[in-house]
């Protein structure tokens, strides 16, 4: 019952979210049409991020990696298929292989939680560096040139599947965006519920007491970091598609933080706060960049600092501590909000 | 003749200098109920770490059924049908009592099969009125219940108790002696216990460890009144 109550209003919020994401380009401007679909696809990275530090209890300070890789396996592949269709399932699958290689290195061989933040950023790093350094006729795969720190240009966008011919506008492709950030949100709802959900979440409270009940914490630790990279894997796409273009950036320091800090404020161990917290700093990042008046770097470390000591669960589970707290007042059942094992 | 449920032999660990568990040779036949008493260090932690897997023994064996799992890693060990409540409770303490059986349960079980064993086994051991209470809340006597709980709810055939009545009121210790007695009609145990009160209620052999080794095994009555068992009590140690 729980969980039906706690779907239901995933569900209620994705339908009402999926018609204002259908029908925004009636009363807002291609300019902010474009930006809305940038932060969309940086939601999703968010939400990617929000599973697997959240649910999974693995802190990845490279899921840029993961990110990149999409981007540039969707720039490539759009280049030589001249179709979006497959190179969005590549750029789904290449990090996916990768984070499985990576992910068994790190969890089989039983390195610390420390230290796979440490491997994840270096190797984030490392990719920055050497796609940093393809520049030149050398660096092709098939057509398609990696034009080192220039980035690669002119990447083509979607298309409607099956038919290369028609490339959606900007409006369309902001829905595609949109309605694929709610799709990701409910998929990992669901998946949340599932008993793979709850013993994710219950190897992340205590993974000795899961192994004595006979769990392999190191399979469920790679499923959950490889669905994590197939996530910001399309994100990276999603990204691409936004600029058309594709740079070394991607896979920067900067990036990284940023979306460690989106997850920290909007709020670990929900899927809507990383949402929130992604959306809220993009927008206020690009209202500073627009006035000018402060270094956006300097105000992100301002409310990160704020946020840790203030509201350190961050956003959404503040929000619903509150709530609960108002309803335990005046003496209701609390309306239950959280997802628990079906009963 | 088939193999003991249990069998340890010449198991030894090593931390450095000390030895934790010293060539000890330990048999449990099947659903036998035996009790481990030793004072503070004598390694029975530490000897329960080494069955479940929780770590690799320095030397000697573990076989179960015959079956050597020396070595073997702790969620193997587990399905082969060996539960344990540790000395320091682990459970999930961000999940309510009622999941943190369901959890158990699911390992065995389809999802609707695991909810009705947690329900059967939260109304055997009384905890249906904290179902759906987050076990991170709970006072350190419930949450050994709870804890109690999960092994039972994962159908081990042989249960590791270490401890289970530390923390408890006395009314709640009764009521464990109790229970441990009707788990003993399907399933083996070995029980750790400081509580001699509490291992008299329980108990037909005991085993009792002593510097990492096996002191003496014998009738719970001829233990208790061992000289030597009195002395490691006491503090006087052996070798005086
Ligand atoms: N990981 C470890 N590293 C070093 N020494 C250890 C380790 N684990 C246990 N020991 C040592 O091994 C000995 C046995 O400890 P153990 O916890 O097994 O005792 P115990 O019989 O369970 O005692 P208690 O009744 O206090 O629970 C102790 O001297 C302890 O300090
Ligand atoms: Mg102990």
């Amino acid at each position: 019952m729980q969980l039906l109550n706690g779907m239901t209003g995933a569900l209620i919020g994705s339908a009402i979210a999926a018609v204002g994401i259908l029908t925004a380009p009636l009363y807002v401007d291609l300019f902010q049409i474009m930006q809305l679909t940038v932060f969309a696809a940086m939601a999703v990275l968010a939400l990617s991020l929000g599973f697997i530090w959240g649910y999974g209890g693995i802190l990845c300070f490279g899921q840029t990696s993961f990110f990149g890789l999409g981007a540039y396996t969707y720039a490539v592949a759009a280049i030589n298929f001249a179709d979006s269709t497959p190179a969005i399932l590549l750029a789904i699958l290449i990090p996916v292989i990768f984070a499985a290689l990576l992910g068994y290195f790190m969890i089989y061989g039983g390195i610390s939680d420390v230290y796979l933040g440490v491997i994840t950023l270096t190797v984030s790093l490392i990719l920055f560096n050497l796609v940093n350094s393809t520049a030149g006729d050398f660096y092709k795969i098939g057509d398609a040139r990696l034009g080192g720190f220039n980035g690669m240009p002119g990447v083509p966008t979607f298309n409607l599947p099956g038919n290369p011919g028609y490339i959606l506008t900007p409006e369309q492709a902001w829905m595609v965006t949109g309605i694929a950030l709610i799709v990701v949100y409910l998929g990992l709802r669901l998946l949340i519920a599932s008993s793979f959900g709850r013993i994710i979440i219950a190897i992340r409270e205590n993974e000795t007491r899961a192994a004595l009940l006979g769990y392999d914490p190191r399979i469920y630790k790679l499923i959950t970091f490889m669905i994590g990279g197939a996530i910001a894997g399309f994100a990276g796409a999603l990204y691409v598609n936004w600029g058309a273009f594709v740079s070394p950036t991607i896979f920067a320091l900067g990036l990284s933080a940023q979306i460690i800090i989106w997850v920290i404020i909007g709020g670990r161990g929900t899927l809507i706060g990383p949402i929130i917290g992604c959306l809220l700093l993009q927008w206020l990042v690009t209202e500073i960049g627009a006035q000018q008046a402060f270094d956006a770097n300097f105000v992100l470390g301002a409310i990160l600092i704020v946020f840790v000591l203030l509201v350190p669960k961050g956003i959404a589970p503040t929000l619903r501590d509150m709530v609960m707290s108002r309803f335990a007042e005046r003496g209701d059942a609390p309306p239950d909000v959280s997802v628990k094992v079906k009963t | 003749m088939s193999a003991p449920l249990l069998q340890t032999s010449g198991l030894t660990i090593r931390f450095g200098g000390v030895t934790a568990v010293d060539r000890v040779d330990f048999t449990l036949k099947e659903s036998e109920l035996r009790c481990l008493i030793g004072p503070n260090g004598a390694g029975k932690s530490t000897f329960f770490k080494l069955l479940t897997g929780q770590l690799r023994p320095t030397e000697g064996h573990v076989h179960l059924r015959g079956q050597d799992i020396s070595g073997a890693r702790p969620h193997e060990i587990a399905r082969q049908g060996v539960g344990i409540k540790t000395q320091v409770p682990n459970v999930f303490n961000a999940m309510t009592v009622q999941e943190n059986l369901w959890i158990a349960a699911r390992h065995k079980h389809t999802p609707n099969f695991a909810t009705e064993l947690t329900e059967q086994i939260l109304t055997d051991l009384r905890l249906t009125a904290i179902a759906g209470k987050e076990v991170g809340q709970l006072a350190h006597g419930q949450r050994q219940w709870v804890e109690i709980g999960t092994v039972l709810a994962g159908e081990p055939e042989l249960i590791l108790l270490d401890e289970p009545a530390a923390g408890m009121t006395h009314e709640e210790v009764e009521r464990t002696a109790d229970l441990i007695q009707e788990i003993n009609k399907t399933r083996a145990l070995i029980v750790v216990e400081h509580d001699m009160q509490f291992i008299k209620m329980i108990a037909k052999t005991v085993t009792v460890l002593h510097q990492g080794a096996v002191l003496i095994e014998d009738d719970v009555a001829r233990v208790l009144e061992d000289a030597r068992v009195r002395d490691v009590y006491l503090g006087k140690g052996l070798a005086a």
